[in-house]
């Protein structure tokens, strides 16, 4: 082997190494989570990478509480709600912003923009007397609300980049064809946006299934609160006991859909994400 | 029908005025070509007859009914888009039928449409096809079909051919002609192309900063220019132009003195010019004639030699002129590097534009061109 091939195979040796270190850096979290999730307590603080024996009762535990099943059932409603209000202001708010010349056009985009970056702490008591004006305290209306308020800043930007990108002639085309603007966004623009509407719609999904603040300040009672809030609020047998097994149990059950949505809609994702990046 | 009346129409960008004074009336059936540099509102203007821009000053009729404030879809008007803006989700039948779809037209009514459309533009075979899957030409066909679906009676088409290749274009440009010979339908057609407004156009119409420069037939155009602009724009290679000064203005015959001292008779009325004015002589390419039928000569060499196959195009250095003159040879002629050349000029056969570009009228008959 001359000096040549032994410098490229040393780089390959390397590549792989560090795709290695990054895959164990990013997946290792997750792995324990699962593995700590299918042991019996008692076998709960012993450090081992491998699982000797699969224990369900974790997962049997927190399904069979009642209460859990109902903040999953929470979560799903909340999110869909919040992905579905989120996608339909925002298609139609993006139209509007990237097809509809009007003054102070750019004004709006800043505006939504500069509201996207203020923190969640900021708004929280300010929001909280809204939500109790609109008797939505305790109720997932006020949770899908306060989401929706979070998640459309970013939605609208990306849906307006992407309608901008759709070339002009194909809505002076529908416009010739004697369509209106909603049967041109819903029956043209609809179904060349998939890409990042599946994009923005996962992405507002993650944000309402994980959001754990204000689930927690606008929420009081335990069939009305949603998962996050759930898993933080197992408890032990005594107050000094904390239930990891369980715990991990519920953070796995909620994360996996998840990573599955995502490994699904994951070419979606990119091509949403990087549309118009270069032609194609 | 299909006769379309433009008064007096014009178009503000933002206070900018990009299209004025536009007065035009295009016959039932007419081919007319809008034409000019880009820039020069052609396609502005079709986009207000289209509906799709609104017209700022004037008035607009399709047979006698005022249009300017009917919406693009009540118009009864089709067009051709350059990037054929297909849907791309559509097959090409629903893509034809999507029109049809809205007006809620009758099922049977729609099949039958878009196949007898399909049937005229060849696309039968590919009913099923997504855009994705067909080629330029093809795509520019069902953008056309697209259109033809709807029967409208104007159909406008802006820049159609522009994103073909060259040897598409020329097919494409004959399909054209021969579907507007079988439908008869009044059609408008915005182009840069100077060839595809010769060969397709009744009438055309060339535009420039946003007024009409001239309107007429293509060898109207091509032989009588009202202005250097026009002469400049129509025909291929360039008209070759010679600043010269006017030494005896009369009706029949202008006469001029040309760069190298020599006078030339020229058949035009130059009667509102005076003696001793800079004027512009225009001569077109294959315009020069043999010295000894010459009224006048002008002395050069060969710069660059462009052999086309079937024509020689022969750049040549002409003393006190800026530039080459260009002349049309044979397509064997015989040249060698720099070799001397004499040109020969005949007063019948030359344009004279006036200082401000404007043509003095030409005092010759050619048989079969209408002025």
């Amino acid at each position: 082997m001359n000096p040549y091939q032994l410098i490229k195979l040393a780089k390959r040796i390397g590549f792989y190494a560090l795709i290695a270190l990054v895959m164990v850096y990013a997946v290792f979290p997750f792995y324990y989570a699962v593995i700590t999730s299918l042991k019996p307590s008692s076998e709960l603080f012993e450090v081992d990478y491998w699982l000797s024996s699969v224990d369900v009762g974790n997962y049997v535990q927190i399904f069979t509480q009642k209460s859990f099943v109902r903040a999953i059932f929470n979560s799903i409603i909340v999110s869909l709600s919040v992905v579905f209000i989120a996608l339909l202001l925002g298609i139609t708010a993006s139209y509007a912003l990237g097809r509809v010349r009007f003054r102070g056009r750019t004004t709006v985009m800043l505006v939504i923009l500069g509201v996207s970056m203020f923190p969640q702490v900021a708004v929280l008591s300010g929001l909280f007397e809204v939500i109790r004006s609109l008797n939505l305290y305790n109720n997932p209306g006020g949770l899908i609300l306060s989401y929706t308020i979070f998640t459309l800043p970013f939605t609208v930007w990306v849906l307006t980049t992407f309608m901008r990108q759709l070339p002009m002639e194909l809505e002076e085309a529908a416009i010739m064809d004697g369509a209106t603007p909603w049967v041109t966004i819903t029956r043209v623009f609809l179904p060349l946006m998939w890409p990042a509407m599946a994009t923005t719609g996962l992405l507002a999904f993650i944000a309402a299934w994980n959001e754990f603040l204000f689930a927690l300040t606008f929420t009081l009672t335990d069939s009305q609160r949603t998962v996050p809030v759930a898993i933080a609020l197992i408890s032990g047998g005594s107050q000094h006991e904390l239930p990891w097994g369980p715990i991990m149990a519920a953070s796995v059950t909620v994360t996996v859909p998840l990573v599955i949505l995502v490994m699904i809609f994951q070419r979606r994702i990119v091509s949403g994400l990087t549309a118009g990046a270069v032609k194609g | 029908m299909g006769h379309l009346t433009l008064t007096g129409i014009g178009k503000d960008y933002d206070g900018v005025e990009v299209s004025r004074d536009i007065d035009l009336s295009i016959e039932d059936g007419e081919f007319v070509v809008f034409v000019g540099p880009s820039g020069c509102g052609k396609s502005t203007l079709l986009r207000m007859i289209a509906g799709l821009e609104e017209i700022s000053r004037g008035e607009m009729c399709l047979d006698g009914e005022r249009l300017n404030e009917t919406p693009p879809q009540e118009r009864d008007i089709g067009m051709v888009f350059q990037s054929y803006a297909l849907y791309p989700h559509m097959t090409v039948a629903e893509n034809m039928a999507f029109g049809l779809k809205l007006a809620h037209a009758d099922k049977s009514e729609i099949k039958q449409r878009v196949e007898a459309a399909a049937h005229t533009l060849q696309l039968s075979p590919l009913l099923d096809r997504r855009p994705k899957a067909l080629s330029g030409g093809q795509r520019q066909r069902v953008a056309i079909g697209r259109t033809l679906v709807k029967q409208p009676r104007v159909f406008l088409f802006d820049e159609p051919l522009s994103n073909l290749d060259a040897s598409l274009r020329v097919e494409m440009r004959v399909q054209l002609a021969e579907l507007h010979r079988r439908l008869g339908a009044t059609m408008v057609y915005v182009t840069h192309d100077q060839v595809e407004a010769m060969t397709l156009a009744d009438r055309i119409v060339l535009l420039s900063s946003g007024r009409i420069a001239q309107v007429g037939a293509p060898l109207t155009l091509y032989h009588f220019p009202e202005s250097l602009e026009v002469a400049a724009f129509i025909g291929s290679p360039r008209i070759n132009t010679l600043p010269v000064t006017v030494i005896d203005p009369g009706k029949r015959r202008t006469g001029v003195r040309l760069p190298n001292g020599e006078t030339l008779p020229v058949a035009v009325d130059g009667s509102r010019l005076t003696a001793g004015d800079t004027a512009t002589l225009g001569i077109r390419a294959e315009d020069f004639v043999t010295p000894d039928t010459a009224d006048a000569l002008l002395q050069g060499r060969l710069g660059v030699a462009e052999r086309l196959g079937y024509e020689t195009l022969a750049h040549i250095d002409v003393d006190g002129v800026e530039g080459t003159v260009t002349q049309r040879l044979d397509r064997l002629a015989c040249l060698e590097p720099r070799q001397a050349l004499t040109l020969g000029l005949s007063g019948e056969q030359c344009h004279l534009f006036d200082t401000e570009g404007q043509a003095c009228p030409r005092q010759v008959e050619i048989p079969g061109i209408a002025r």
